[in-house]
C-alpha cells in the first residue's frame, strides 16, 4: 500500500479480524484509495456501519466512526448528515445488514436522495454468524440454514436502488479491484444518494459449502460470472440472467438532493419570518 | 416566547415550545397517536431556528437518526407512543451504552400491542426503565400539567446533555391533549445546559474517559477529534474490549452509577399536607391531579391526607420516599396501570404500613371518588 494512505487506517487496530482469503480488505483498500482520490477532509468525514463482518471496517478506519445496531447504519447516518450537513457521510454495510434487517432504511435513503455514499460488502452470506443464507444468497446455494439449498430468491440490490431513487448506482467486485476503486471514487464525488455494491468472497462460510473451496476459486468465479454493462447489453435476456453486470449502472445529475431541499425550506421560512417579524 | 402572556395550549404544544427553547436542533420521528402534535409542531418550528425535521420511515430509524444527529452536534429528540416506544428500545440501549444525549417523548396510550390508541394510560412506566436489554441508566420524567410539560421537557433535554444519556419524558394522553391556560417563562429565565466539551488536545482525546463526576467530556463529529463510537462494551478509547471483565463491568456500573449516584440532582417531586398526614397518596402524571382533589375531599371528612407528586420516576426516589412515608399509616397509589410504581413504593415502607393501589386499565381516568373510596375503606 502507498505509504500516504496509512493515515486513513488505525494501524494499531490491525491485523483485522477477517478470515484469510476474505474479500473485505480489498473493498476497504478501494475505499481509502477512493477517499484519497476525491480528497475528502478526514476530520469532516464520518463512516457509519451496522453489524456483521463488513461493519467491523469502521474500527480500522481513522475517521469519525460509528458502529451502530444491526441494519440501522443508514438511519444513524441520515441523522449525522442532518445534524451537520457539512460532514461527508459514508455507510459501510453487508448484504444481510443492508438488504434484510436494514432494507427499509436503505430504500428510503435512496428515495430521499440524501447525500450519503453507501458501499455494500456483498459476500452473499451471513459471515459473522457463520454462514446462514442472506437476501443475496443465490437461489439453490447452500448455507447453514439452507442445508438443502436456498429456497429464497435473491435481491438484485442495484436494481432495487435504481428503482428506489438512488442517483448513482454501481457494482464492482474484488476481482476487479481497480474498477471498484473507480466506482467508489465516482460515488463519493456524486451529490445525492450513491450506492456501490462490492461483490466480495467468503471462502470460509460461502465457498466451502458451495464448491468454491478457496479464495482463488471464488475470485475465478467472479471473473467468470461478471460482465461489463456494455458487453451485457449485447446478450440475450437469457444469457444476461447467467451474468452479473458490473460497472456504473445508473447516474442522474438532476435529482434534487434531500439536505439541499431542506435548506431551501429553512431559507424560505427565515425570509417569511423576516418580513412578518 | 418574547412576551409573557397567558396562552391556551396543549401539553404536546408545550413540549414543542420547550424543545425549541432548550435548543433542540434536530427531530426525527414517525407519526403516532397521541404524540403526533409534537412532530407536527416541530416540523413547523425547527426550520425557523435553522434546525431540521425529518419524518423517518419508522420508529427504529427515528431513534437511530437522533443518535446520529446528536453525535454530529445537534441537540436531538423524537416523540412517540406505546408501540413506537417498544420499537425504539434497541437504539435507546445504544444511546445509553454509547452515551449519546437525546430525548424520547412517550405520550402513553393503552397497551399492550396497539392497545387503545386515543385513550389515556400510564402503562409504560416500567418499560421506560427496563425496556431495553441489559443493565443501563434510566432517567424518566413525568409531568402533571401543561406548564409542567414545558418545564420537564426543558429539564429532560438539560439532563440528557449533562449526563450524556437518553432521557425519557413520559406524558400521559390526558396531559398531552389537555389545553390549559399557561404563562411560559421567557428565554432568559431558562437555564439551558450544554454538553461538556473536551480540552483542545486532539491527539490525546479519550472519548470514554470519565471525569470524577463519571461523565466523559463529549466531542462532536467534525470538530477534529477522530474517535470511534460503538454499542459494544468498550474501554476509554471507545474500542471494544471483551477480554477484560473489569472493562465490561466497570463500564456498565459507571453508566448506571452516573445516574443513580446523582439522584440529588435529578430527582424532583412535590409534597402537600404531609406534616400531619396519616394517609399519603403518591401519584404522578394526570393521576396526581385527581389525587389532589381526593386529598381535599378526604380532609373534609376529617381524614388527615397528604400527597406526594413524583416528577422524576427514574431514578426512583427510594430513599426520599422511605423518609417521607416513615410515619404514615396508609399509602394510596393511583395509577392508570396495574400497579407498576406501587411495587417500587412498597420497597419504601415496612410491613406494618398499608399500601393500596387504585388502578384502571380500561382507558378511563381515575376519578377522585375512586381514590376517596380507597382512603375511606382503609381508614374505617
Amino acid at each position: 500500500m502507498a505509504v500516504h494512505l496509512r493515515k486513513y487506517l488505525r494501524l494499531n487496530k490491525l491485523p483485522h479480524i477477517w478470515c484469510p482469503g476474505c474479500g473485505h480488505g480489498i473493498i476497504l483498500n478501494s475505499l481509502i484509495r477512493a477517499i484519497d482520490e476525491v480528497g475528502l477532509d478526514q476530520e469532516k468525514t464520518v463512516v457509519v456501519s451496522g453489524i456483521g463482518c463488513s461493519s467491523r471496517a469502521t474500527g480500522y478506519l481513522n475517521f469519525n466512526t460509528l458502529h451502530t445496531t444491526h441494519g440501522r447504519a443508514m438511519a444513524f447516518a441520515t441523522g449525522v448528515k442532518l445534524g451537520n450537513p457539512d460532514l461527508n457521510v459514508i455507510v459501510l454495510s453487508g448484504d444481510g445488514d443492508s438488504a434484510a434487517i436494514g432494507g427499509n432504511h436503505l430504500i428510503h435513503a435512496a428515495r430521499r436522495n440524501i447525500d450519503i455514499t453507501t458501499v455494500v460488502f456483498n459476500n452473499n452470506i451471513y459471515g459473522m454468524t457463520s454462514g446462514q443464507y442472506s437476501p443475496l444468497t443465490p437461489k439453490g446455494a447452500y448455507g447453514t440454514t439452507a442445508p438443502y439449498g436456498n429456497v429464497d430468491q435473491a435481491f438484485n440490490l442495484c436494481d432495487l436502488m435504481i428503482s428506489s431513487g438512488a442517483s448513482y448506482v454501481g457494482r464492482g467486485a474484488t476481482y476487479h479491484a481497480k474498477q471498484l476503486t473507480t466506482l467508489i471514487t465516482s460515488a463519493l464525488d456524486h451529490k445525492g444518494f450513491s450506492f456501490v455494491e462490492g461483490i466480495s468472497q467468503c471462502p470460509t462460510y460461502y465457498g466451502r459449502r458451495n464448491n468454491l473451496k478457496t479464495a482463488v476459486d471464488m475470485l475465478q468465479w467472479q471473473k467468470d460470472v461478471t460482465i461489463k454493462k456494455k458487453a451485457a447489453e449485447k446478450l440475450s435476456p437469457e444469457e444476461q440472467q447467467e451474468k452479473i453486470m458490473i460497472g456504473e449502472l445508473h447516474k442522474v445529475a438532476d435529482r434534487p438532493e434531500y439536505v439541499e431541499e431542506y435548506e431551501k425550506v429553512i431559507e424560505k421560512v427565515s425570509k417569511k419570518e423576516g418580513t412578518t417579524g | 416566547m418574547s412576551e409573557k402572556k397567558p396562552q391556551l395550549i396543549q401539553g404536546n404544544e408545550a413540549c414543542v415550545k420547550a424543545a425549541i427553547a432548550a435548543g433542540i436542533k434536530f427531530f426525527a420521528g414517525y407519526p403516532i397517536t397521541p404524540s403526533s402534535e409534537i412532530a407536527e409542531g416541530l416540523a413547523e418550528e425547527l426550520p425557523k431556528v435553522s434546525g431540521r425535521f425529518i419524518q423517518m420511515e419508522d420508529e427504529i430509524a427515528s431513534m437511530g437518526a437522533i443518535i446520529g444527529g446528536s453525535l454530529a452536534g445537534a441537540k436531538s429528540m423524537t416523540a412517540t407512543s406505546g408501540p413506537g416506544f417498544s420499537l425504539k428500545q434497541e437504539n435507546l440501549g445504544f444511546a445509553a451504552m454509547a452515551e449519546v444525549p437525546c430525548v424520547v417523548v412517550n405520550v402513553q396510550r393503552g397497551g399492550p400491542s396497539t392497545g387503545a390508541p386515543t385513550l389515556p394510560s400510564q402503562g409504560d412506566m416500567m418499560q421506560a426503565k427496563w425496556g431495553t436489554h441489559g443493565d443501563h441508566p434510566a432517567i424518566a420524567l413525568c409531568p402533571a400539567s401543561v406548564r409542567e410539560t414545558f418545564d420537564l421537557t426543558v429539564r429532560a433535554i438539560n439532563l440528557s446533555e449533562k449526563y450524556r444519556t437518553p432521557v425519557v419524558l413520559l406524558i400521559d394522553e390526558v396531559i398531552g391533549h389537555m389545553r390549559e391556560n399557561v404563562v411560559l417563562p421567557t428565554q432568559d429565565e431558562l437555564e439551558i445546559v450544554e454538553r461538556k466539551k473536551p480540552a483542545k488536545d486532539l491527539d490525546n482525546y479519550l472519548p470514554y474517559k470519565a471525569d470524577d463526576d463519571m461523565i466523559p467530556p463529549m466531542a462532536n463529529y467534525g470538530e477534529g477529534y477522530l474517535f470511534h463510537v460503538t454499542g459494544l462494551s468498550h474501554d476509554e478509547t471507545g474500542f471494544p474490549d471483551l477480554k477484560n471483565p473489569d472493562v465490561i463491568g466497570g463500564l456498565t456500573e459507571r453508566l448506571v452509577n452516573k445516574v443513580e449516584d446523582n439522584k440529588d440532582d435529578i430527582v424532583e417531586y412535590s409534597t402537600e399536607n404531609l406534616d400531619d398526614a396519616e394517609v399519603v397518596i403518591v401519584a404522578y402524571g394526570s393521576a396526581a391531579r385527581t389525587a389532589a382533589t381526593a386529598m381535599d375531599q378526604a380532609r373534609e371528612k376529617g381524614i388527615k391526607t397528604g400527597l406526594i407528586t413524583l416528577k422524576t420516576i427514574w431514578p426512583f426516589p427510594e430513599e426520599i420516599l422511605t423518609d417521607l412515608l416513615k410515619d404514615v399509616k396508609t399509602v394510596v397509589v393511583p395509577e392508570m396501570n396495574l400497579g407498576q410504581i406501587k411495587g417500587e413504593i412498597k420497597n419504601c415502607i415496612n410491613l406494618s404500613q398499608n399500601i393500596v393501589g387504585v388502578n384502571r386499565v380500561d382507558g378511563e381516568l381515575i376519578t377522585p371518588a375512586e381514590i376517596l373510596e380507597a382512603i375511606v375503606k382503609e381508614e374505617s
